[in-house]
């Protein structure tokens, strides 16, 4: 296997982007990319979309994006994985690359959520429609009962989990690509209206538009594109039961624990290694679980993490510097190609007001549904 | 997703039938050709009872379009005492009285009415023990 940088990176901001559509994001969140890296061409090119079927009734995403894009004729793949496809396509355009099939790939994912269908239904057919759709859940709501049993066995409280999003935002207000660039109070989470007991509004990510990308190319043709390449050193994907009712404990998000230890693994390092990350945190919740298996905290234990400062910009382990879903904007697809635009930000000591000092190594996780698809990606600024 | 099709695939759902792994022992309900836990391939057939316990809940605030008239309403993960798990609302009850722990009962009831023409599509929902 062929050791794997980025080398360029694009992104629209994200948001209500009522003005564009699908493929104009698409565009310019890719092309940005290539004159990033001054890449006149790709070999191959992968799109993360959740589902363009359903939200604007477009599928067939792949020569629809080559063809925008002016490249007619190259290889293009749509890549589905729910909120985890981005993260998805990026590893898989990891893998063409690491495997000699091709030089120069596009890992790219794109959403257009707003002004369209209902999203509430949309983003539930990631779950499982036969067992638990049918009935009336919703993801907030799949979400709230992992919050709940959280609640239940380790103790953590719905003030631990306003903490997150208050850090999320402290940190989103520092990025111009984010959809809500302010703070917010702990007071206004806590008293912000219900969506699904115990989780409130403001536990929950937005309905978001947007696009990125991100080029990968062969570590040893990097300086072609780039004087700052940043390595992929590993890249874990997992998987579980998309019913909620299927999983012995609904606190223990397993697949997140499974890809971590894969990435883990294959980049021959720990929990401790990591500088900086960007984490799912679709839900407060979800960010809390999600820290406990990467190992950023103990099971049980990451509920008070965001309280303490231990996972804001100069704690011990800083997560979602870019504000994460929560205050960034999370159009599905596009999410897991943003998390690692971030931390190609970061390692190149580009992330201006929001740098973490002297970051070196940098993780991604990008899930799917309510943790059914995780997928963790580990780097290294070169 | 037309309850008709669920009576013609998944008619055990309706009748609360489940399957017992001969391999891990394991419940798992709807049956399955493979056992999620073992892989195991033989299975005995289950009825489950029509109680449970509530492994973990939510109140539904916003809810989808096709149950907009019922929310509030509480969710549950509920538990058979046969070891099977299946995701039901818990009603008859104050929905915020719904916590993990609280017994229930399964009823055959209406869960929604479906699209615009309103078919009705039915299954199970559970409410408090007596």
């Amino acid at each position: 296997m062929r050791q794997v940088a980025i080398v360029g990176a694009g992104m629209t901001r994200f948001g209500e982007l009522w003005g564009s559509s699908l493929r104009e994001m698409f565009v310019e969140a890719a092309s940005g990319t290539l004159d990033d890296a001054g890449a006149d061409h790709l070999d191959s090119i992968y799109v993360g979309c959740m589902s363009g079927g359903q939200f604007v009734g477009q599928e067939h995403l792949g020569p629809l994006m080559a063809d925008y894009l002016g490249m007619a004729g190259v290889p293009a793949t749509h890549v589905e994985s729910a909120c985890a496809s981005g993260g998805v396509a990026l590893r898989m355009a990891f893998m063409e690359v690491a495997s000699g099939m091709c030089d120069l790939a596009l890992a790219a994912g794109v959403e257009k959520m707003t002004d369209g269908a209902d999203v509430t239904n949309v983003l539930a057919t990631a779950a499982d429609q036969e067992l638990e759709v049918y009935y009336g859940v919703t993801f907030p709501g799949l979400y709230a009962m992992i919050a709940r049993a959280h609640m239940e066995e380790h103790g953590t409280s719905e003030e631990d989990l306003a903490w997150v999003s208050v850090k999320n935002h402290r940190h989103g207000a520092l990025n111009e690509k984010a959809q809500f660039r302010r703070e917010i109070t702990l007071e206004q989470v806590m008293s912000s209206s219900m969506v699904s007991e115990p989780l409130r509004l403001l536990h929950c990510s937005p309905v978001s538009d947007g696009a990125a990308a991100a080029l990968l190319c062969p570590l040893d043709q990097a300086k072609k594109y780039t004087d700052r390449p940043v390595e992929i050193l590993g890249s874990g994907l997992a998987t579980d039961s998309l019913a909620l009712a299927q999983r012995a404990n609904p606190a223990d998000l397993g697949a997140v624990r499974k890809s971590a230890d894969r990435a883990y693994h294959m980049a021959g390092l720990e929990p401790g290694d990591i500088d900086v990350a960007e984490v799912h945190d679709c839900f407060s919740i979800s960010e809390i679980c999600c820290l406990e298996a990467l190992g950023f905290a103990e099971q049980g234990k990451g509920g008070s993490a965001a309280r303490d400062g231990r996972t804001a910009i100069g704690g011990d382990i800083p997560v979602n510097t870019s504000g994460g879903l929560k205050s960034k904007g999370h159009p599905v697809g596009a999410t897991g190609i943003a998390q690692a635009i971030e931390i190609f930000r970061q390692l190149r000591g580009e992330a201006g007001e929001r740098q973490v000092d002297a970051a070196r190594i940098g993780l991604t996780q990008n899930m799917g549904g309510s943790g059914a698809s995780s997928v963790v990606h580990i780097f290294k600024g070169v | 997703m037309p309850s008709p099709r669920y009576t013609r695939e998944i008619p055990s759902r309706y009748r609360l039938e489940a399957a017992r792994c001969n391999g891990c022992e394991g419940v798992v309900f709807p049956p399955r050709r493979i056992c999620p836990d073992c892989r195991g391939t033989e299975f005995d057939p289950v009825n489950l009872s029509r109680k449970g316990r509530v492994v973990t809940s939510t109140v539904i605030h916003v809810p989808p379009a096709d149950f907009l008239m019922e929310a509030p309403y509480a969710m549950a993960v509920i538990e058979t005492p046969e070891g099977a798990r299946l995701m039901t609302q818990v009603v008859d009850c104050d929905p915020s009285s719904v916590v993990p722990g609280t017994e229930v009962s399964l009823e055959f009831r209406l869960i929604r009415r479906e699209d615009h023409g309103g078919i009705l599509c039915y299954g199970h929902k559970a409410v408090p023990a007596t």
